[in-house]
């Protein structure tokens, strides 16, 4: 699993740091290292950024995981240089600024946008897979995911939009539906295409979302 | 309106059913211009629904009109913008102001419309539209919860015969024929052999086809149709017809193509009628009608 960011514009980064004129940068080892928007060269170069803002950087770190519960022990080991910041710039995802927040009573800020969890299909190129429904159904749509892969998540086969193997909304997305045809086809179990998929349930796990193990 | 949709559709007769598209704003005098040109040259009106995801005044409110001034409206809903709670009410309102036919649609993408970034819903598709429709004809709404007063409507789908691959496009045609649908009103259509062999496939079900007619304004309007339009292809002997045309003139031989198409499909019997969908031209499908050898059958 790989948590999917993008880095905020540095305009967006200075207006949430307004008033917070030291910064100690947390970093993420893990999947912004892998996108390349929360890792070592990027925490040293959102460092100059600050710098160049004006704002002081009191120190640095990147935590192996940030969404890890070991965050505790890194931010522990850094504790004086965190405490002589006013606030804290999460280089992780969502994840990752959770974490941090559970543990330090600072000002946290996300420097990176949390987009979607999903699978490096090639260098750099990173692709969601699993909208996280709730119900999965790809033991019946030959391991593609429609809820996903398809732009509007349908069910029930491709919309009119489709065209010649492609999204009506990018003419570089695959649509989801010709794929699940070709592949079912292939496997010789297109009847599965010919079933009716009633709505899906949208409450599974009804927000805000919790799971236990008995 | 002499009958109803679903009677014209029993009567064996050939269909002609149109479109409007409601108001940017509140301004609905075109529109109502529009419904009285429409309204007794063709079996049924469609009203589109927010068309290409741009936001306008909504398709239930253009069919309320279409009814108020003696026509006999097709309410188009699309799954886009609306969830589950939302289509029924919606349904219900429809049906006890006297509205009897409903389109069901899944709907553009919001991104290819005028409001980029709003949110979309696609809770149900096409086919669980159609199917919710026969659960409330039966007294039940979606939750299960007994109805104090059911729908009964006429109700209807659409299919693109020049989908690529095809069978995909089958496939859920079939399955839309399950969930109930009486009729289909198919994306533009011009190439008729291609057309014959969907239809073909299409006899084997109980149910009327209409061919949808968009008219040519122009080649290179066939030509950006072809190359941009999804499920839509030219063939090249109409869009050299259309360059043919002396200048000034191409609208009218795009009409002239339409009418000679219908014209086909009517006198082959190739399907059970023709929607015509004017996307702005409204004004011109008397004259489609009239190309046609259709406007002596003018609705009475």
């Amino acid at each position: 699993m790989k948590s999917i960011t993008k880095q905020k514009s540095l305009e967006e980064i200075e207006q949430q740091l307004e008033g917070l004129g030291r910064v100690y940068i947390i970093g993420c080892g893990t999947c912004a290292t892998m996108t390349k928007t929360g890792g070592r060269e990027e925490v040293l170069n959102m460092k100059d950024s600050l710098q160049g803002l004006g704002k002081m950087v009191t120190g640095w770190t990147v935590i192996p995981t940030a969404c890890d519960e070991m965050t505790e022990a890194s931010l522990r080991e850094n504790n004086g240089a965190i405490q002589n910041a006013n606030c804290l710039l999460v280089m992780a995802c969502a994840l990752g600024v959770h974490r941090v927040v559970s543990y330090i009573d600072k000002p946290a800020i996300p420097a990176l946008d949390t987009l979607f969890i999903g699978l490096e299909d090639s260098p750099g190129s990173f692709q969601e897979v699993c909208a996280q429904c709730g119900h999965c159904v790809l033991g019946e749509t030959a391991g593609i995911c429609p809820i996903t892969a398809c732009h509007k998540h349908l069910l029930n086969g491709p919309c009119g939009g489709t065209n010649k193997g492609k999204c009506e909304v990018d003419k570089e997305k695959d649509c989801a539906w010709t794929l699940i045809y070709q592949r079912l086809k292939e496997q010789g179990r297109l009847d599965l295409m010919r079933k009716y998929h009633p709505l899906k349930n949208s409450q599974v796990t009804p927000r805000p979302r919790m799971t236990r193990i008995l | 309106m002499a009958q109803s949709f679903k009677e014209a559709l029993k009567s064996g007769k050939f269909i002609v059913t149109s479109e409007i598209s409601p108001p940017k704003g509140t301004n609905i005098e075109k529109m109502c211009h529009h419904i009285d040109l429409l309204k007794n040259r063709v079996d049924a009106i469609n009203v589109t629904d927010h068309q290409s995801s741009v936001m306008r005044f909504p398709s239930l409110g253009g069919c309320l009109y279409i009814k108020e001034r003696g026509g006999e409206p097709i309410l188009q809903m699309t799954c886009r913008d609306r969830n589950q709670v939302a289509l029924q009410a919606e349904l219900l309102l429809a049906y006890v102001r006297g509205i009897r036919n409903v389109l069901c649609l899944t709907g553009d993408s919001i991104v290819v419309g005028d409001h980029k970034q709003a949110a979309d819903v696609f809770e149900l598709d096409s086919v669980q539209l159609l199917r919710a429709i026969r659960q409330l004809e039966k007294g039940k709404d979606l939750g299960g919860n007994d109805l104090d007063g059911a729908v009964e409507f006429c109700a209807g789908a659409i299919v693109t015969p020049e989908a690529q691959p095809i069978e995909p496009q089958l496939i859920k045609f079939e399955k839309k024929v399950q969930a109930g649908a009486e009729f289909f009103q198919t994306q533009a259509i011009y190439d008729l052999d291609n057309f014959s062999s969907f239809m073909e496939h299409a006899r084997q079900f109980p149910v009327k086809v209409l061919a949808g007619i968009v008219v040519l304004a122009s080649a290179r309007m066939a030509k950006y149709m072809t190359e941009n339009v999804p499920g839509i292809f030219v063939p090249q002997d109409l869009i050299d017809e259309l360059a043919s045309a002396p200048k000034g003139e191409a609208l009218a031989k795009g009409i002239e193509i339409a009418g000679r198409m219908i014209a086909t499909l009517k006198r082959d019997r190739v399907c059970d009628g023709v929607h015509i969908m004017a996307i702005g031209r409204e004004e011109v499908v008397p004259d489609i009608l009239a190309a046609a050898g259709l406007s002596t059958e003018t609705v009475a």
